[in-house]
Parts: structure tokens; C-alpha cells; sequence
């Protein structure tokens, strides 16, 4: 995995709340037995009118939004299924901050798990960010992680938080299966431990 | 201290604690199905890896799996996935459950069903509705593949304490009203996002008095009101269930689970960061009218008018889940005419669920357009109906019969809906496209699917005849 420390990009606004993993990739797209590729797929059923026909009214496909790779969007984004093709299609598609009020457990532990940073902010800071993105040719923002700052050009600027652990881990891009393993006297000490049967 | 249910398990499978909420615990059960396991093997490959625990470590094919003809599996990546499944079982030495297995079904139910799933443990599968077996006292819950590697190999997960909620049921469950009417009417009153960051614990009379398959059912759609985990203590009725099954211990080694498992219940005065009170005992069954599992209604009730939420959010989600479902605010639910009928999935798919709905239509016909079918969870299931008769029932009531899977659930293999087709289904998610490309689903529960089928649209089975 890449480290994380800083992102500058343009935001893309999905003003829809509950955006569900079913919705980010669908289904038919989860016989694949790849990491990789399922970008074109992602949004797949609002993105396309038919396979190959974009959909003119979905806000990703419009010309300014092509380039971003910070996405805004309602509470509770990531939500449903546990499929991982959800931020490895958000991935792929370009996207490497997510900003919403909240996101679904499991969804949050997968971007984790992809060196995607998800951001919680207070509704009306998303509100802001969505207007701006909506209002502003272009419109950029800087992502701090270090710092657990975010700002723009025009003086807009506020605080996240990540877990220390976490941001840890994104800062040094850390495969989290090599750190465990570092922990093996441990995992072997409480297997000797525990109860019989468990 | 006092402590929660949910604290005990907790605190008793912290291997290394890493920060102030994040600790490294011990998985004891790590169930596999063919979707969201292959790339967790592939790496594994790639960093040689190896399994550290194929002994707790159990596979079983279900999303893919054909109803009709399993054997002939016809789109090439379905059978692809299945076959690197299989080859993944073989290599690394995970037992699984394959299609010729009478013990194949979906992974939440045959993990109850054969034993794997006991009080206290710590589950996980690379699946959301793995809070399932939340319903034993264990903790359970889904994982993503990147975690399912991170278990296969260190058989541990790095996760954040979530915190603890306690939804409390004041009074039982009146006559007709069913686990899922209780389960749809939590999530329509807390939201689908009113459970996050929570482990959920079940309490009071509606949960005690329910059996097994209820509380599963309830468990299993706690991941819908956002729930890290949905658990029940485990009592009498967990035990009888347990006990005997394949893989539950005998003999002495019971009776010492037996001590462990009597103290897997909150102690009197522990707090939880969250308090939820629900009265059952006027509650109604519930249909779903929206395209996620919180816009639901009573069956008495009319579909909601999107300018009588509290938030443009709210307000504006109503709007354009009504239009995607081809439904006008003020309808009346029980107007509402289906096409298709779906009983199954690991939500409603065992067999008290299939006698359930069995009962309801015995000796009727399903409505002349209306399309049926059941799909039993697991081949034991299939097999328990079948020595029962259940099966000629639905038979001669028009239903198709069909083999074990997930099917309609998520529409992975053939079975799926056409656009705009409406169906009641027993399931748990009614997103958009969920079991076809604009298809159209309400959730309900088995008897008020099967009385739909009947009927051709909903009614309320407690006075319908
Ligand atoms: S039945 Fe549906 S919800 Fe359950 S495991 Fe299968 S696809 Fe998932």
C-alpha cells in the first residue's frame, strides 16, 4: 500500500444519503476474482444508461468532475454489504479521499484496508464542501493527514480525526498483515491460554 | 465491574491492545464463501502465507449456486469463482461444504445448523450478515476480504471497540406479529445508520420468548440498522439448540462449556452507552415501501408522503425511493400488487420460517399473476422440509420449489427480477437493484409473503383467512 500523507484534488459532490456498497458496485461485478479493474464498473447502475451509454444526468459524468479524486456525499455512506469491490472500485475510479457525516463500519475498515483515507465531518462542513464543489469550476481541497487538517484555496479550513493507529498505518503505508505478524508471540501466547474450546 | 455481554466476549479475546479503542482480538470461527474470499487467498499466495488455523477456519459455496440445476452451472465466471474456491480449500487445507454436500447452504445458516456457531465465540466472515450468529452470544459480524486475508493468516483482526447499545423489548410480540415485523420496526424507528460504531444487545420479553430462528432473524438484520453486531444472551432454548449438533462438544467437555456459557449475560446494573426502549405490544406486521430496509410501514398503514419528514434529507430520500418503487404517497400498502414472490435467505430461510409460511397457504392457490418460489437456506433445511411435506404443499399451492442458495437474495445466480417487477420478498435488503436491475422489493415476513402470493398483494395475515 501507498503511504498517505497529503492529497490535493478536485471534489466531486454525490448528494444522496445512505449511498449503499450495492449502488457503488454491483453484484454482477463481484464474480471477478481480481483486485483490480473495477473502476469503469463503480456507480455502474446511475453511471450508464445501457453498458457504453453514459448517463448524462449522473453528476460523475460530467466534464468538470472527471479529474477528482475526492468524493463528498451524504451520511452513512458505504452502507450494506461488506464487499471490499467497493473501495477497490472507488479506488480504481480515481478516488482517494472520501469525505462524508458518517460511513457504515464495515465500508470504513475496507478503505482502511486500501490506503483511502474517509473522512468524518459536521454535516454543515459537508454541506459547505458540497456547495462548493457544486458552485466552483474546479473546485480543490487539501487533505493534511499528519496534521488532520483540511482547507482550501479561499480560506475555508477545519479538523478531522483518524485513530492513531490508523493514521499510523496510512502515513507509513503499512501492510497491516506484516505488522500483525510481528505480533506472533503474542497470537501464540493467548492460543496456549485459551479456554480449551475456544 | 459490571459488565455487558457484549464486554465479557470482548475483553476475553484481546490478544494485544493497540491503542485506547483499537486492540488486536482472537477470531475462534472464520466461516468462507467463494465471493469474497478469492483475492484474500491470492495474496496469500503472493506473500507466502499460509493458513494459520484451518481448523477454525470452515468454506461453503452460496451466492452462485444455480436453484435449479446446481450441478450445470452456466456463466463461466460464477463457476470460475467456484472453482477457485474449491482449488483455495484444497491448497491451503480448509474444510468446506460443496455443492454435493447435503451440508451446503448459506453460510449463516449451516454455521448454526452444524454446530460451528456456540455462545462466546468470535465470528466473522467476509460478509455483513454474519451478525446472524450474534443470536448464541457470540460476537459476530462482517468483515472485508482484505480482513478475511488478516484472519486466514494470523487468525486475529486489528478492530476498533465498538461501543454497546442495549435495545430493550417491553411486553411480547402480539398474535401474527413476527421477528422480522419486530426487527423491520426497530430499524424504521432507529434508522438504517442508528446502530453504527454499536454492538447491539437484544434484551427483554419479545427476545427471551422468541425461539432460536427468530432471534436469527433479528441478529441477522441488526448490519441494516447499521449495527456493528446484534447479540442475544444465550439461555435454555440456546443451549437445546446447540447441544448435539456435529460440531458442539460432548460429554465432559459440554458440561465445562456449560459453566463458561452461564455467565455470557450482562450483569445486573452494567451500562451500555446507549439505551433503547421498544413496545411490542401493539405492533403490527410491516412491509417495506422504499429502497432501504428503514422506510417501512404497518400493513394498515399508507405509503408516506416525502413532506412529512422532519429533514430535506429524509424528504428528499422518500422522493426518489418512491419513484424508483413506482409508488405514490398516500397508497395504501395493502394495494400495493406484487408479481413476484421470494421465501428464502439466510434471513427467513430455515424451516420454521418455511412451515411458517407453508401453514398460511395450505390448500390455496397463488394468485393467478403472481410468480412464487422458495428456496429453502440450506440442504438440510431442504431436507427436513421435504420429510415434513412441506414441499408438496408449496407445490400444490403453484410456489416453485427450489434448491439451497442465496438466490433472489442478491440475484448473483439466475434467479432475478425483471425491471420493474415487484416482489415481497422474506429478505433482508431492498436496495435499489438489489435483486435485479430495477426491480422493485418490499420486505416482509414469511407469512406475509406467503399470503401476498396468495392474494396478489398484501394483506394482514392475522385477519385474513
Ligand atoms: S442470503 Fe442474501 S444476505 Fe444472506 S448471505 Fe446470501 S446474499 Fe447475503
Amino acid at each position: 500500500m501507498d503511504p498517505f500523507i497529503n492529497h490535493k484534488g478536485i471534489v466531486a459532490p454525490l448528494d444522496r444519503s445512505n449511498v449503499d456498497t450495492d449502488q457503488i458496485i454491483p453484484k454482477q461485478f463481484l464474480k471477478r476474482i481480481e483486485r483490480t479493474g473495477f473502476g469503469e464498473f463503480a456507480f455502474f447502475d446511475w453511471r450508464y444508461l445501457e453498458p457504453g451509454v453514459l448517463n448524462p444526468e449522473f453528476i460523475l459524468n460530467e466534464e468538470r468532475y472527471k479529474n477528482a479524486s475526492i468524493l463528498v456525499s451524504g451520511t452513512n455512506f458505504g452502507s450494506g454489504s461488506s464487499r471490499e469491490h467497493a473501495p477497490w472500485a472507488l479506488l480504481d475510479y480515481g478516488f482517494k479521499v472520501i469525505i462524508a457525516p458518517s460511513f457504515a463500519d464495515i465500508f470504513r475498515n475496507n478503505c482502511f484496508q486500501n490506503g483511502i483515507l474517509s473522512i468524518i465531518l459536521d454535516k454543515n462542513e459537508v454541506d459547505h464542501i458540497m456547495g462548493m464543489s457544486l458552485s466552483t469550476k474546479n473546485y480543490e481541497l487539501n487533505v493534511d493527514l499528519e496534521n488532520e487538517i483540511i482547507y482550501d484555496d479561499s480560506g475555508f479550513k477545519t479538523s478531522f480525526k483518524i485513530d492513531p493507529f490508523r493514521r499510523d498505518s496510512l502515513l507509513k503505508g503499512e501492510d497491516e498483515i506484516a505488522r500483525t505478524l510481528t505480533s506472533s508471540d503474542q497470537i501464540d501466547n493467548y492460543e496456549k491460554n485459551r479456554i480449551k474450546r475456544w | 465491574m459490571k459488565k455487558t455481554l457484549f464486554e465479557k466476549i470482548w475483553n476475553s479475546h484481546v490478544v494485544e491492545q493497540l491503542d485506547d479503542d483499537l486492540a488486536l482480538i482472537y477470531i475462534d470461527l472464520h466461516l468462507v464463501h467463494e465471493v469474497t474470499s478469492p483475492q484474500a487467498f491470492e495474496s496469500l499466495r503472493i506473500n507466502s502465507r499460509k493458513v494459520r488455523r484451518p481448523d477454525l477456519t470452515v468454506a461453503t459455496i452460496d451466492h452462485n449456486v444455480p436453484t435449479l440445476d446446481r450441478f450445470n452451472i452456466k456463466d463461466p465466471i460464477s463457476k470460475q469463482q467456484i472453482e477457485t474456491l474449491r482449488k483455495n480449500c484444497e491448497d491451503f487445507n480448509v474444510p468446506i461444504y460443496d455443492i454435493d454436500n447435503v451440508n451446503q447452504g448459506i453460510v449463516h445458516v449451516i454455521g448454526p445448523e452444524l454446530g460451528l456457531t456456540q455462545p462466546g465465540m468470535t465470528i466473522v466472515c467476509g460478509d455483513s450478515h454474519t451478525s446472524t450468529h450474534g443470536a448464541f452470544g457470540a460476537l459476530a459480524f462482517g468483515i472485508g476480504t482484505s480482513e478475511v486475508e488478516h484472519v486466514l493468516a494470523t487468525q486475529t483482526l486489528l478492530q476498533k471497540k465498538p461501543k454497546t447499545m442495549s435495545i430493550e423489548a417491553v411486553g411480547n410480540l402480539p398474535f401474527g406479529v413476527t421477528p422480522k415485523d419486530l426487527i423491520l420496526s426497530i430499524i424504521g424507528k432507529i434508522g438504517v445508520d442508528g446502530g453504527t460504531g454499536h454492538a447491539i444487545e437484544f434484551r427483554g420479553d419479545a427476545f427471551e420468548n422468541m425461539s432460536m430462528e427468530g432471534r436469527m432473524t433479528v441478529c441477522n438484520m441488526t448490519i441494516e440498522g447499521g449495527g456493528r453486531a446484534g447479540m442475544v444472551a444465550p439461555d435454555e432454548k440456546t443451549i437445546e439448540f446447540v447441544q448435539g449438533k456435529k460440531f458442539t462438544p460432548k460429554g465432559k467437555n459440554f458440561d465445562q462449556l456449560l459453566e463458561i456459557w452461564k455467565e455470557l449475560k450482562t450483569d445486573d446494573g452494567a451500562k451500555f452507552d446507549t439505551e433503547i426502549k421498544i413496545d411490542c405490544s401493539s405492533l403490527e406486521p410491516h412491509v417495506s415501501w422504499g429502497t432501504n430496509p428503514g422506510q417501512v410501514v404497518s400493513v394498515n398503514s399508507s405509503i408516506p408522503d416525502p413532506n412529512d419528514f422532519d429533514t430535506p434529507e429524509k424528504k428528499s430520500n422518500a422522493e426518489s425511493a418512491l419513484e424508483y418503487m413506482g409508488l405514490e404517497a398516500g397508497q395504501k400498502i395493502s394495494d400495493v400488487k406484487i408479481d413476484r414472490v421470494f421465501i428464502g435467505s439466510c434471513t427467513n430461510g430455515r424451516l420454521e420460517d418455511l412451515r411458517a409460511a407453508a401453514k398460511i397457504i395450505d390448500g390455496k392457490k397463488v394468485g393467478k399473476n403472481v410468480n412464487a418460489m422458495v428456496v429453502p437456506g440450506s440442504g438440510i433445511v431442504k431436507m427436513l422440509a421435504e420429510k415434513e411435506g412441506l414441499d408438496k404443499v408449496f407445490i400444490n399451492s403453484g410456489f416453485e420449489w427450489r434448491e439451497a442458495g442465496c438466490s433472489m437474495c442478491l440475484a448473483m445466480n439466475p434467479d432475478k427480477l425483471s425491471p420493474q417487477e415487484r416482489c415481497a420478498s422474506t429478505s433482508n435488503r431492498n436496495f435499489e437493484g438489489r435483486q435485479g436491475k430495477d426491480g422493485r422489493t418490499h420486505l416482509v415476513s414469511p407469512e406475509m409473503a406467503a399470503a401476498a402470493a396468495i392474494e396478489g398483494h398484501f394483506v394482514d395475515v392475522r385477519n385474513w383467512k
